[in-house]
């Protein structure tokens, strides 16, 4: 069963055509690795996916189409999106940013889930997310993320410069989150992804060349050869 | 030191009604990115419902009437917002071009139908009769109407604040103000915060016109013309998307305009550009503005 099913997915941006008949499936409950060089169009395709971008071709969720539907109904269906940048609300306080995210009154249990992962957020619960760490403004985008029951997580380069310290933080807390909910994870991090995914995705001038097990993440030739990356320490 | 405490209290006077109008203003640009030409139209509209609603009274009303005037101004300003925006700038969002022009064409046409139904000539605005006396401060003498406007623009900063930090639509407006985008990818229907921020803009804008009315002597359609280009001012100064940015810097204005008009006769409009000018080169997100993701 495919939580997520994208089919000949073309994107252009202004004068550029990034997405070139993009076709993947995301299997429910697993984690799923999107991988590929930079800019090969791995962010591309999950802004679309949350219909921040506008393509043609097709995007199911559990069988419904949403491309073409606005951003925050997608979002309703049960699409969460950690974006690259965090994309935290710098002016709200931790407590204001996750009360945002939130869509339901009875969130007890969702709010002791976040606090379980990230102790961190309760103390700082009064303090401006423009005033935290990267780190701990991380925390905040994946906590907004989990506030709401989600049919899958989109997650976009989670440790991508962050100290080693708190990429086992954030590596740890999406590991323990890995087993509830289906995740679409984009990661350079190959020592996170061969942790956490069970299927892996690799893109290339933004066309897939591969889908499959993460086994051959263990074979650094081929390592090599698609992601152009050593992979042994990477 | 008289002189000194009178131009101070008119030009904080003088920006508070600037104050009213950029509020809305620059809320409606930080959220939602579209340059309202428009929201001269809604202090006009609100000047004349204002008007009618006191000459009802009759040639002089009392003060809870003329506030009575000021609110369904405001309300009915606030309506033609809403309208304005549902029927035409809900098609035209992220086409900033089209925005402008389509904007422009109301505050025409109202001026116009405004104008062809009763004419450009100033008409009395009716007024309690303690508008015309003077409070003493320090010696000066103070025009009592002053005192109606800061009251109404800090009533109007406490409101917007309250709503801003206690309800949720507040928190959605000022999460737009920041990132739109991500608001929407919360799932939350960024949209319907716009509806809110161009009710209350219209509706700051509808107090403002009424209270420019008695300032200016008197309504007409023409009555916005330059308080639209001061309440630009002031949300670029202030920061786009900030009110209490705008209500610093419609102070700030107000009063460096009624000093420079008093000790360099006629500079005042003079100072005030060169200080956006200052304020564009040093600062350019304005003096409480944040610069956008």
């Amino acid at each position: 069963m495919n939580a997520l099913t994208v089919k000949d997915l073309h994107v252009k941006i202004g004068e550029s055509h990034i997405l070139h008949g993009v076709t993947f499936d995301v299997p429910a409950h697993k984690v799923t690795a999107l991988l590929g060089r930079n800019g090969v169009g791995k962010s591309t395709t999950l802004k679309s996916i949350m219909g921040l971008y506008q393509g043609t071709g097709s995007i199911e969720l559990n069988g419904s189409q949403i491309l073409g539907t606005p951003t925050y109904k997608i979002a309703q269906a049960g699409v969460a999106y950690v974006p690259e940048d965090r994309e935290i609300f710098s002016s709200l306080s931790v407590r204001e940013n996750l009360a945002l995210a939130s869509r339901s009154k009875n969130n007890g249990e969702a709010y002791k889930t976040i606090y379980e992962l990230f102790p961190e957020l309760d103390s700082r619960a009064t303090q401006l997310a423009g005033s935290l760490s990267g780190g701990q403004q991380q925390m905040v985008a994946i906590a907004r993320a989990l506030l709401n029951e989600n049919e899958i997580l989109l997650v976009d380069e989670p440790t991508k410069g962050l100290a080693p310290k708190l990429v086992t933080e954030v590596a740890s807390a999406l590991m323990k989150v890995a087993h509830q909910t289906t995740m679409l994870l984009v990661e350079q991090n190959l020592a996170l992804v061969k942790r956490v995914a069970e299927n892996i995705i690799v893109m290339d001038q933004g066309r897939v060349i591969f889908q499959g097990g993460p086994e051959n993440l263990s074979d650094p030739a081929w390592v090599h050869q698609m992601l152009g990356v050593s992979g042994g320490h990477k | 030191m008289e002189a000194f405490i009178l131009i101070g209290i008119t030009g904080i006077g003088l920006g508070a009604l600037y104050f009213l109008i950029a509020s809305g203003l620059s809320l409606i640009y930080g959220l939602m990115g579209v340059l309202n030409f428009a929201h001269g139209s809604f202090l006009t509209v609100g000047a004349f419902v204002g008007f009618w609603v006191a000459s009802k009274m009759g040639f002089e009303t009392t003060i809870p009437e003329f506030i009575l005037a000021m609110i369904v101004g405001g309300l009915a300003a606030g309506l033609f917002a809403l309208l304005i925006e549902q029927l035409l700038i809900t098609r035209l969002y992220e086409r900033h071009i089209d925005q402008a022009l389509v904007t422009v064409g109301v505050s025409l046409v109202v001026g116009a139908v405004l104008g062809g139904w009763f004419g450009n000539d100033l008409r009395m605005f009716p007024t309690p009769m303690w508008f015309l006396t003077a409070i003493d401060v320090g010696g000066a003498q103070i025009p009592a109407d002053r005192v109606i406007y800061i009251s109404t623009a800090i009533l109007l900063l406490i409101g917007n604040w309250a709503l801003l930090k206690f309800t949720r639509i507040g928190l959605i407006i000022r999460a737009g103000v920041e990132n739109r985008h991500m608001v929407d990818a919360l799932g939350i229907n960024v949209r319907k915060a716009f509806s809110t921020v161009f009710f209350l803009g219209g509706f700051a804008a509808g107090v403002g016109g009424v209270l420019v009315s008695v300032y200016s002597n008197g309504v007409s359609p023409l009555i916005a013309g330059s308080y639209l280009i001061y309440g630009f001012i002031v949300v670029v100064i202030g920061g786009m998307g900030s009110v209490p940015g705008s209500f610093l810097a419609a102070m700030l204005i107000g009063i460096i305009k009624q000093f420079a008009n008093y000790y360099a006769t006629g500079l005042g409009d003079f100072v005030v550009v060169i200080l956006l000018a200052v304020v564009l080169l040093i600062r350019p997100q304005g003096l409480l503005g944040k610069v956008r993701a």
